[in-house]
């Protein structure tokens, strides 16, 4: 809670520095604010609180995530600066940016349906802004505007699927509704179902898994790069874990009715995503097209609901974000001021900037899932967890994937080693070098250690 | 007193029609109004089901809806009037450059 006080406090000081003209130490304040906050969540660690008559609730599975989102977001502030200093609106832009971890925070720790709706709100109406935020980009405007219509017609199912859920049980709370659902399991009445089917639509949309993904690429490669880069790490992170949470924790009575629907979206979300990230020659496409797998692959782990499912969660989350972050973080420093991210901005890399192009390789093979990089460990556990709960198909069928995965994650790995240079060389800088370097480190780092992160939700 | 099965019932056309509406309509203002439409029908099961449960924290939620509702449609408007200064259209097929 400390630490959401402290982020929020971020949020009204970034609007403040505007009036009192402070925007020159304002991105190097937002970065210490939150490694404070940080620091405030490992302090509670181990512990339990709840807030407002139990509608949030930060137990060690919201404090994990808590700090995981910050952690992450610590590190795309260092990575874009150049989104943030000197240019117009930077305290708005950082603002926004702060107000959806806001956002974020709150799908994490909610413990109350009103909590949960807030939360995505708060986080979705920052966003619609900041994917909009290149004002004369066309294609800035018509992510925006898809964003918006699409994140407010999701919003609106999960309303609904809220209202029916509260009508059958009578509460918003989670820990109330989950014991009248244990209770009546036989006799809930029909429109429990409906609420609890358009809940999963909802929540679906969110998460941007097949057959609700159609926005995601068109927002994704609309949007700012770095912009880009916060949806696919710190925004899905909130996303998949209040969805872990709605369905695995809250809705736990009436698993198996829920576990079917979650199959089906499984097998269509690692089939479409991946076979149509192939044909993609935009890599900012390609890459969200790739987040949308590792959706597939996350709710692999919620069908299979093992002992360690939380840790589990934990760490692939964990390896997708720092992986997914190096990545974008690369291709918004090598998509400069042209604004292109096809493929060709990849050639030759390594001869102009060598750093660059290891990490991004490092990156690229931990989202293919090879070994040693914590990608690997992560699908490996998730796979593990779906044979050993009996979902045979499910891990043949998410092995299959996997290797079309690799064909696409390797083009750019191949024209960076052996294409010739055409432009000239990347600049990165070194507080870019640095982070881009470090996620790297982590990456190989989480691969030959997975155990010690596991287990910290063990 | 009317039965809580009639309330639900208008709400459901009332979703659906805002459903439908978000659908079917090339207008981006009148796409607008469907959701609102949508988040009403939401607001119309909350009421009905507070009083059908003796709960008022249903109609408490209602509120929260009702606020953010309306700071989602100031951003939507504002989205939408950034779209027409460029395109000079509010007919959301011109929003067609991001595919495949």
């Amino acid at each position: 809670m400390n630490a959401l006080l402290v982020v929020c406090g971020l949020g009204f000081v970034s609007l403040v520095a505007e009036i009192a003209n402070l925007k020159k130490r304002l991105h190097v304040a937002i970065i210490i604010g939150l490694i404070v906050a940080v620091g405030l969540v490992v302090a509670d660690w181990n512990s339990e609180f709840s807030y407002y008559n139990n509608m949030l609730v930060f137990d060690q599975f919201s404090l994990t995530f808590t700090a995981l989102i910050i952690a992450v977001a610590i590190f795309w502030f260092c990575i874009s600066s150049p989104y943030f200093v000197g240019q117009p609106h930077q305290t708005d832009r950082s603002a926004l940016v702060v107000f959806t971890m806001v956002g974020g925070i709150m799908m994490v720790s909610f413990h109350n349906m009103a909590m949960l709706f807030l939360g995505i709100e708060i986080l979705s109406i920052s966003l619609y802004v900041l994917a909009g935020s290149n004002k004369d980009s066309f294609i800035s405007n018509e992510a925006a505007f898809k964003y918006f219509i699409m994140g407010s017609f999701a919003t609106g199912f999960l309303l609904m699927g809220i209202a029916l859920v509260y009508g059958a049980t009578g509460s918003f709370d989670i820990g109330k509704i989950t014991n009248h659902i244990a209770a009546n399991a036989s006799a809930m009445p029909d429109f429990f179902y409906v609420g609890l089917f358009l809940m999963l639509v909802g929540m679906t949309f969110k998460i941007s898994a097949v057959p609700f993904h159609f926005w995601a690429p068109d927002v994704y490669s609309g949007s700012p790069t770095v912009i880009t880069a916060f949806m696919s790490t710190v925004v899905k992170i909130a996303a998949v874990v209040a969805f872990y949470k709605i369905f695995a924790q809250c809705f736990e009575p009436v698993q198996t009715s829920i576990v079917n629907a979650v199959q089906v979206i499984v097998v269509l979300t690692v089939l479409v995503a991946n076979i149509t990230a192939v044909y993609q020659n935009n890599v900012k496409r390609m890459l969200a097209y790739s987040s949308i797998a590792h959706v597939g692959y996350i709710l692999l782990a919620f069908v299979s609901n093992g002992d360690n499912s939380e840790g589990t969660l934990f760490y692939y989350l964990l390896s997708y974000s720092t992986a997914s972050l190096a990545a974008f973080g690369i291709l918004s420093v090598l998509e400069g001021s042209g604004g292109s991210t096809s493929l060709e901005v990849f050639h030759g890399l390594f001869h102009r900037n060598p750093v660059a192009s290891i990490c991004m390789a490092i990156a690229l093979l931990s989202l293919a899932g090879i070994p040693p990089f914590a990608g690997f460990f992560a699908k490996y556990m998730i796979l593990g967890m779906a044979l050993d709960a009996g979902y045979l198909n499910l891990t043949i069928l998410a092995i299959i994937t996997s290797l079309i995965g690799v064909y696409y994650y390797f083009r750019p790995i191949v024209v960076m080693f052996i294409g010739n240079p055409t432009t000239d060389r990347a600049p990165l800088s070194m507080a870019q070098k640095f982070v881009v370097g470090f996620l790297a480190l982590v990456t190989l780092v989480a691969g030959i250690f997975p155990d010690a992160l596991i287990n910290l939700l063990g | 007193m009317i039965p809580i099965q009639y309330y639900l019932w208008l709400s459901a056309v009332l979703f659906s029609i805002g459903v439908l509406g978000v659908l079917y309509r090339r207008n981006a203002i009148i796409i607008l109004m469907c959701i609102e439409l949508m988040l009403n029908a939401v607001n119309l099961v909350m009421v009905a089901f507070s009083n059908f449960l003796n709960d008022p924290s249903g109609q408490v939620f209602v509120f929260f809806i009702m606020a953010v509702a309306a700071a989602e449609v100031a951003v939507g408007l504002a989205i939408l009037i950034m779209t027409y200064r460029n395109t000079k259209t509010t007919d959301i097929n011109i929003l067609n450059r991001l595919k495949w």
